[in-house]
């Protein structure tokens, strides 16, 4: 009795794995004949939503293009984009001449368009009345390497004695390399001992719950937690200046305001589909940008983008 | 009680301090179960009450949106699918495979000893490590580039593969050997014996190493976002060579947009995941219960 039921068992295993071979094999023919036009972009996590948002709503015209979206990272999104693997790479600083060298290398030629403009956020926890600005130089004096502040009164005399604590993305971060860059003049260069995080909404949490918290993220992240968080302004050298989307958008929020990128392989532009998605992209990113919680250019600087192509 | 009156006082007093301690231990032991149910509840009442919300055919069956409240669980729905199948497929043969040769065929030499040694410490290697090994054996090397669902499953099957010989090995393991004295004695050669004698026997114990192991598979996150890196894909895969994404990632992606509600979205994804999990550990116990062995049959 036992056998017949553990045979019987193996017979049916047996019958589902040859099922499930012959569903591949049928599938694969199927998949190869049919060869559904597709555009690969990978790249930022940052730049993520941008091109996802696009994309949705290029889909719901062309249905036909499937447009899947990873979020390798700039520079993991780069090393694929130069080895022809991706049509599109999301980025959040321009290629690197490395990178751009190996594209080179290896064939393939690229456009670079802007499509939005981000401005890092310095925020602060709500409870926080007397920090309202810094200059870039007291940002670079907490956020320097080696730097020993640990007390709002370090940074200005006139500051409470409240301890001052850190917290920031991690070394990974595309906004990372951005910050440590604009305000330690030096890429990568940075304190070490705060608390890092590679998830902006763990950075928020930490910030709103610590009363002398210090963090720094993308606008859309604050722009979402404005009733947890109070945003500082930033002197850099022409007066305070608030991030917003007029401030980031005419440059006045500086030196914390940062272009995103996407770098459109070449030799896929000559596909129709492609070039059809690049023209939605420059014609919506602006309007889809803000929904998201980017800023977008003025209409002129796409048009212009685009003009070049042609 | 009555007894007691003849005993001494310092017996009693030695009874009474044992009952104690027993009641000591007690007590610590239930309350060690109760924190950690406590943590188990607490966390699955609060996805439960975050995520139960906005789950609905809708989001079963719809594509993932930049808007949280258009947003659907199908396509990595169906890529953990898809990956978790093939990987079952891979790895059941070759697990039990490689237990039943090391178990039952094996000459308990040095070599067969080292490689035991080695199948137990692959166990213990980060996954993340898995992941890149599949990106350059299986991506780059055998697919050209291709990150497919068969690079996925591949890469798992490679992951979970030292889990699943190890717990089919102990469940051979501890067939008695009696067992196969008697099927020897009846004149039953080698692969006769392991056939009708040891596999049915070691089934249910192999059925919950396995299960185990592709429970493990369905939570991974780090070696598919090496292997797929998508996170936003609006097709089901049709063929083993498609593109893919699966829950675990998804969750993750949702987990860090900005938008509050993406928050819920997570809740809901993490609750399709726990139910995909419960459902095949349900399929593994009802099959171990039904080949169960009662010792006393």
């Amino acid at each position: 009795m036992k056998t017949k039921r553990y045979s019987e068992t193996v017979l049916s295993l047996v019958s589902i794995l040859m099922v499930a071979v012959i569903a591949a094999c049928g599938g694969a023919e199927g998949g190869s004949s049919e060869d559904p036009s597709e555009i690969v972009i990978d790249g930022s996590s940052t730049v993520f939503p941008i091109s996802q948002a696009v994309a949705e709503e290029f889909r719901r015209e062309h249905s036909h293009v499937q447009i899947p979206v990873g979020i390798s990272g700039t520079g993991g999104g780069f090393k694929r984009f130069v080895e022809d693997e991706t049509d599109i790479s999301n980025a959040s600083r321009p290629i690197k001449e490395s990178e751009a060298a190996l594209a080179e290398q290896n064939g393939v030629s690229f456009t670079q368009f802007v499509i939005a403009y981000d401005g890092l956020s310095v925020v602060l926890n709500k409870s926080n009345d007397f920090a309202e600005c810094l200059t870039t130089a007291e940002l670079k004096m907490i956020w320097e390497p080696g730097s020993q502040v640990s007390n709002w009164n370090e940074v200005r005399s006139t500051f409470p004695d409240k301890p001052l604590r850190l917290y920031g993305p991690d070394t990974d971060s595309g906004t990372f390399d951005y910050f440590t860059a604009e305000i330690n003049e030096e890429e990568d260069a940075s304190r070490s001992d705060y608390t890092a995080a590679s998830d902006d909404n763990v950075l928020v949490q930490g910030v709103s719950g610590d009363q002398g918290a210090m963090g720094y993220f993308g606008y859309a992240y604050y722009v979402e937690n404005s009733s947890l968080l109070n945003v500082l302004a930033v002197d850099g050298g022409s007066g305070c200046v608030v991030p917003s989307i007029e401030t980031i958008n005419d440059g006045s929020y500086s030196p914390l305001s940062r272009e995103m990128f996407i770098y459109v392989n070449n030799s896929s532009m000559d596909r129709p589909e492609v070039r059809d998605f690049i023209e939605f992209y420059m014609n919506n990113a602006g309007e889809l940008a803000e929904e998201v919680g980017y800023v977008g250019l003025s209409a002129a600087d796409y048009q212009s983008q685009l003009d070049q192509l042609n | 009680m009555n007894k007691s009156d003849t005993s001494s006082v310092s017996h009693n007093r030695s009874h009474r301090f044992r009952v104690i301690r027993d009641q000591m231990f007690f007590t610590t032991f239930v309350a060690a179960v109760i924190v950690g149910i406590l943590g188990l509840a607490s966390l699955l009442i609060d996805v439960l009450i975050d995520g139960l919300p906005f789950i609905d055919w809708p989001f079963l069956s719809s594509y993932a949106s930049r808007k949280p409240l258009e947003s659907g669980i199908l396509a990595p729905l169906a890529g953990t699918v898809w990956v978790v199948a093939m990987t079952a497929l891979l790895t059941i043969p070759i697990g039990v495979g490689t237990a039943i040769y090391l178990e039952e065929f094996a000459a308990k030499n040095r070599i067969n000893r080292m490689i035991e040694l080695n199948i137990a410490n692959l166990a213990g290697v980060p996954s993340v490590i898995y992941g890149l090994l599949g990106l350059a054996v299986f991506v780059q090397f055998l697919f050209n580039g291709s990150r497919n669902v068969t690079a996925g499953a591949l890469t798992m099957t490679l992951l979970i593969l030292p889990i699943v010989v190890i717990a089919s090995q102990e469940a051979i393991k501890a067939v008695p050997s009696s067992y196969r004295d008697a099927g020897y004695a009846m004149g039953a050669n080698k692969w006769q014996v392991v056939k009708a004698i040891v596999l049915p026997q070691a089934l249910p114990g192999m059925m919950s190493g396995i299960i185990l192991a592709l429970s493990r598979a369905i939570g991974e996150s780090a070696p598919i976002l090496i292997i797929s890196s998508l996170v936003w894909v609006t097709f089901v895969p049709t063929t083993p060579d498609s593109k893919f994404t699966v829950l675990p990632l998804q969750i993750f992606t949702w987990v860090s947009q900005p938008q509050h509600e993406f928050r819920g979205i997570a809740a809901a994804g993490i609750i399709v995941l726990l139910l995909v999990l419960l459902s095949m550990n349900a399929a593994a116990i009802w099959i171990r219960s039904k080949y169960q062995v009662r010792p006393d049959q």
